[in-house]
């Protein structure tokens, strides 16, 4: 038994021929570059989640978001002399789920080194993985039926954080710097896809379904504005139509889905403005400056970086058993693109439904739908309504009772948005909240009586309402509306207004 | 010389029967540190403060009837690579200054839970580079045999530490021959395990894929003892062979194999260390095929067994220890403990500065070596050809096994010699051509003294043994060790 010698380099490398399956273009419709005439984008990312585990990747401190600085910290952590890591199989079974909703193979994989020198990084080498990484060949569905391709998923160690004390808060000027190791050694999952993106809004598509699936799998937190879900992009372009692959770019310090897209946008018109000056891009890392809406080369490297990888003689490889990997496959829940199916499917707007599927609040929608709700209605509710912390607690058999009720006419639009606020405050069923306000839907016959009063003390406005002032509509409507305190349904106004005036 | 030294085991037997007491056991060896370690200087930090009240507080549990484990009260001095909790652990290095560990490695653990007393942290060559102690920060040891040698290296501290009676039983640790060449140069029996066999939590790292920790004593059955102590699995280290392998092979009870004999035992001697390549001592050659004939006339089978690849380990070794030391001791940065220069204008230079000032000569050749083979362009013809000669050795070696429980060499090419005998590293890094091919393998190995050579110095034989072999491995070193001493008692 040579248990060490497994560690080392005698694997059969990854060749990138083996991972191009999805480089062809697929038929769907594709959005409009948003370049000068003849040029198109080739764009990639590397997308890092933080993996959401009790400990980290390697030892047993805490993983945490936040805290005082270096308090969730260890001797492993922290690089110190002596110390050995430990891979946190969660940490595994979180990337192998990944892995499976991305259709990528899950192989035996080894951890390597990354060596480089950088201060908050403990050990001046990263564990991460290079020549077998635990998931490779995978691809994602877009939302718009475009495929790309996903080169690997693999684990690996985050770095710490340093503050630069100084006038600036810039390294080059600063007094002193501190370094806070609380993040130092999380579990992150490395996503890289093919470049197989052609534009701003496919690439924030593809970072947002990206998002939408760790989060559904339960991997990650997948929150762009903590840090916990991180994209970098590497943006080319070339003549459209062209297979060439030119000078790229990667993007760091993109921050949103909005700011991803502006960055791309911006560079690749760089690189466009670049060639039709004679001139061409150098291979580089930027960095997105938001308020310049620019990006901005790094400091500039004397040489290239070489992080002399080899494979980690301190741990050994990790290899999955088939049964693992089956039983990890049956525990997924349905992925995102199933999910947005199913509603879809149901009759739902494409928008509201990606929508209500990012925010988790899918099954609200196809309870309710179920329960012979209209499906548009509640869909409004879940865009509109809910974008409230508490609402994935919402009892789903109560959400479907509201919506029913009001398209039932039980309860105007607007008395129904209130009862929803309270439901998700309070967790009680909509036919209480409403019995206690007193909503309950107003005769017609009243309303009738109602509005032929409000003409009797309007009949300039009126004349003129049905000589076709339509704007005066509203004049009406607000004067039922306060007579009734709310009560009344927007809708059955119109149709009473309009009867009227065709009399 | 004084009195035969004593043994861990006898002084553990008196300690228990109350003969002796852990107190006066550390005072007896307290007394013989006062008497030479100016003059030896195996120690980087005697602990005496410490150890005493770990001795008292032993004998307080012994006289209230508590069992207190099998080492309970015997001094043991370990190498200062291994981390101790609020004890400066060095490595020997300036770049260590000051730090302090907030943690105890698994061996130091499991020495405390054995009721063992540590006396101290023993020299070494800086990060265990050297086969001398002389490349230590803080200046060589000396071999208490005699003085104007040196003791061997890495390990040479703990090495001496016993041989002069300042310990019973030491640790030390083995990445190229660290334990087993300065176990032969002063006279004492040293071991390396199998790889995995010993915990590496807490030893700090010179070349991960081959360190291992183990035990310099007095005789063959003291260090059978020490390793049983300090074997086992642990979940802290990933390279750690599980508890089941590990008592399927008898690794944890070699202890029992002492006894048995060499009867029908196969013996091969490897054709390559045996004077085929220049350096070997004829004094040395002679007494390591003295020992193969003292094995054969207890009843082994004796043969020769030609292992083509084993010379080759050196070459290997001086490529994939350099590599993993270059990114182990990359940690040691200035940034959060040990040595910083002032006064840079960045972080960069810092590093750079604090690095420079921090490490030795010996340890900046090697980093540098490392770096360059595993640079882009460089990986493959050196770091990448150096692990397919490891799979050949290995390969050759389990071939050798289909035919031998165990094979024979000396442990060093030659006696302990004059310190500035060998200052040109080419030269240095020869004395570990026989010791090399067990770390690549990841087998065991251990050097027990065999007669004397040049200068009337001790010569070592090494006992190697497959994967998980200990056993056998102890069981022939004990024959051998009786031979020595039948032939010392009729010189």
């Amino acid at each position: 038994m040579n248990q060490q010698n497994d560690t080392l380099e005698n694997e059969t490398p990854v060749s990138s021929t083996m991972l191009s399956a999805w480089t062809t273009e697929s038929s769907v419709e594709r959005e409009p570059q948003g370049l000068p005439d003849g040029w198109e984008m080739v764009i990639g990312l590397d997308v890092h989640a933080e993996l959401a585990t009790e400990t980290k990747m390697f030892s047993p401190a805490t993983n945490q978001f936040g805290g005082e600085p270096n308090t969730n910290i260890h001797p492993v952590c922290l690089g110190l002399p002596g110390t050995l890591p430990v891979v946190n199989g969660k940490a595994v079974e979180l990337s192998i789920r990944v892995g499976l909703a991305l259709n990528c193979t899950v192989q035996r994989c080894i951890f390597a080194r990354k060596n480089y020198f950088y201060p908050d990084m403990p050990k001046d080498y990263q564990i991460s993985q290079y020549d077998r990484p635990l998931n490779i060949n995978g691809s994602i569905q877009l939302p718009s039926g475009h495929v790309v391709g996903v080169e690997r998923a693999h684990m690996e160690e985050d770095t710490g954080k340093s503050t630069h004390v100084g006038d600036s808060g810039r390294i080059h000027d600063a007094g002193y710097s501190l370094v806070d190791y609380n993040r130092a050694g999380v579990p992150l999952l490395e996503i890289v896809s093919h470049p197989d993106i052609r534009g701003p809004e496919e690439a924030k598509a593809y970072a947002a379904e990206l998002q939408a699936i760790v989060i559904a799998v339960g991997a990650s937190d997948g929150k762009f504005e903590e840090g916990s879900m991180r994209v970098d992009a590497n943006v080319s372009v070339r003549p459209a139509g062209s297979d060439e692959l030119r000078t790229r770019c990667e993007i760091k310090n993109v921050n949103s889905l909005r700011s991803l897209g502006r960055a791309i946008q911006y560079e690749a018109q760089r690189h466009v403005d670049l060639y039709l000056a004679g001139d061409k891009p150098v291979q580089e890392t930027r960095h997105w400056d938001e308020e310049g809406g620019r990006t901005r080369a790094g400091r500039s490297k004397e040489q290239a970086e070489d992080y002399r990888y080899f494979a980690d003689p301190d741990l050994v490889p990790v290899d999955p058993s088939p049964q693992w990997i089956d039983e990890i496959r049956a525990a997924l829940p349905a992925l995102p693109r199933e999910r947005r199916q199913a509603l879809l499917d149901a009759g739902g707007d494409p928008e509201n439904v990606a929508m209500a599927v990012q925010r988790n609040l899918d099954s609200l929608a196809l309870v309710a739908v179920s329960a012979g709700a209209p499906i548009d209605k509640a869909l409004v509710h879940i865009v509109n309504n809910l974008a409230v912390d508490g609402a994935e607690e919402l009892n789903a058999e109560h959400f479907a009772a509201l919506v029913t009720m009001e398209s039932n006419g039980d309860l105007t639009s607007t008395q129904a948005k209130q009862v929803l606020g309270e439901m998700v405050e309070s967790g009680r069923a909509p036919a209480d909240l409403a019995a206690e306000h007193g909503f309950e839907a107003m005769d017609t016959s009243e309303l009738d009586v109602l509005l032929d009063g409000i003409i009797a003390d309007h009949p300039d406005e009126w004349q003129r309402f049905c000589d076709g002032e339509n704007k005066l509509q509203g004049m009406f409507t607000g004067q039922i509306m306060k007579a009734t305190q709310g009560k009344a349904d927007g809708k059955v106004i119109a149709q009473l207004l309009a009867s009227k005036k065709s009399t | 010389m004084t009195d035969a030294p004593i043994t861990g085991l006898t002084l553990a037997a008196d300690i228990a029967a109350g003969r002796s007491s852990a107190v006066a056991a550390l005072d007896g060896h307290l007394a013989r540190i006062a008497e030479r370690e100016d003059e030896i200087h195996a120690f980087n930090l005697v602990t005496a403060d410490q150890a005493r009240a770990a001795a008292e507080s032993i004998d307080q549990r012994l006289a209230a009837g508590e069992d207190v484990g099998p080492l309970a009260g015997v001094p043991v001095a370990l190498k200062d690579n291994m981390c101790t909790e609020g004890v400066a652990t060095t490595c020997s290095s300036r770049i260590l200054e000051g730090w302090i560990p907030p943690y105890d490695a698994t061996v130091v653990q499991k020495l405390e839970a054995a009721g063992a007393v540590m006396v101290g942290k023993t020299n070494l060559d800086e990060f265990a580079m050297g086969s001398s102690t002389e490349n230590s920060a803080f200046g060589p040891t000396l071999n208490p045999l005699d003085t104007s040698r040196v003791p061997g290296g890495s390990s040479g501290g703990s090495a001496a530490a016993v041989a002069a009676g300042f310990a019973p039983l030491s640790l030390g640790s083995d990445t190229g021959g660290s334990i087993r060449q300065p176990a032969a140069l002063c006279g004492v029996v040293g071991m390396k395990p199998s790889y995995g066999a010993v915990s590496r939590y807490g030893l700090i790292a010179f070349a991960s894929s081959l360190d291992q920790i183990g035990p310099f004593t007095h005789d063959v059955a003291d260090s059978a003892a020490l390793f049983e102590v300090i074997a086992g699995h642990d979940p802290q280290d990933s390279t750690s062979i599980p508890h089941q392998a590990l008592t399927d092979a008898g690794v944890l009870s070699v202890s029992e194999r002492l006894s048995e004999g060499v009867d029908g035992l196969r013996v091969g001697v490897i054709s390559e260390l045996m004077g085929s390549i220049d350096g070997f001592e004829p004094e040395v050659l002679a007494q390591t095929r003295a020992a193969a004939d003292a094995l054969a006339g207890a009843g082994a089978k004796v043969d020769e067994v030609s292992i083509p690849s084993a010379i080759y380990g050196l070459s290997a070794y001086y490529l994939i220890a350099p590599a993993e030391a270059s990114s182990n001791l990359a940690r040691y940065d200035g940034v959060r403990y040990g040595h910083r220069e002032q006064g840079k204008a960045n972080t960069g230079l810092m590093m750079s500065a604090s690095r420079t000032a921090g490490f030795g000569a010996e340890v900046k050749r090697r980093i540098m070596l490392g770096t360059y083979g595993l640079s882009a362009g460089y990986h493959d013809a050196f770091y990448g050809k150096a692990q397919r000669v490891r799979t050949l050795i290995i390969n050759d070696f389990e071939r050798a096994y289909q035919d031998f429980d165990v094979l024979l060499s000396p442990t060093s090419p030659c006696v302990a010699f004059p310190f500035g005998a060998k200052a040109d590293p080419l030269t240095m890094y020869l004395n570990d051509v026989a010791t090399i091919p067990s770390n690549l393998a990841g087998h065991p190995a251990l050097s027990v003294p065999f007669g004397t050579g040049a200068d009337n110095m001790p010569v070592g034989v090494q006992v190697l043994a497959p994967m998980l072999g200990e056993a056998v491995m102890y069981q022939v070193a004990a024959e051998i060790e009786r031979a020595a001493v039948a032939a010392g008692g009729a010189s």
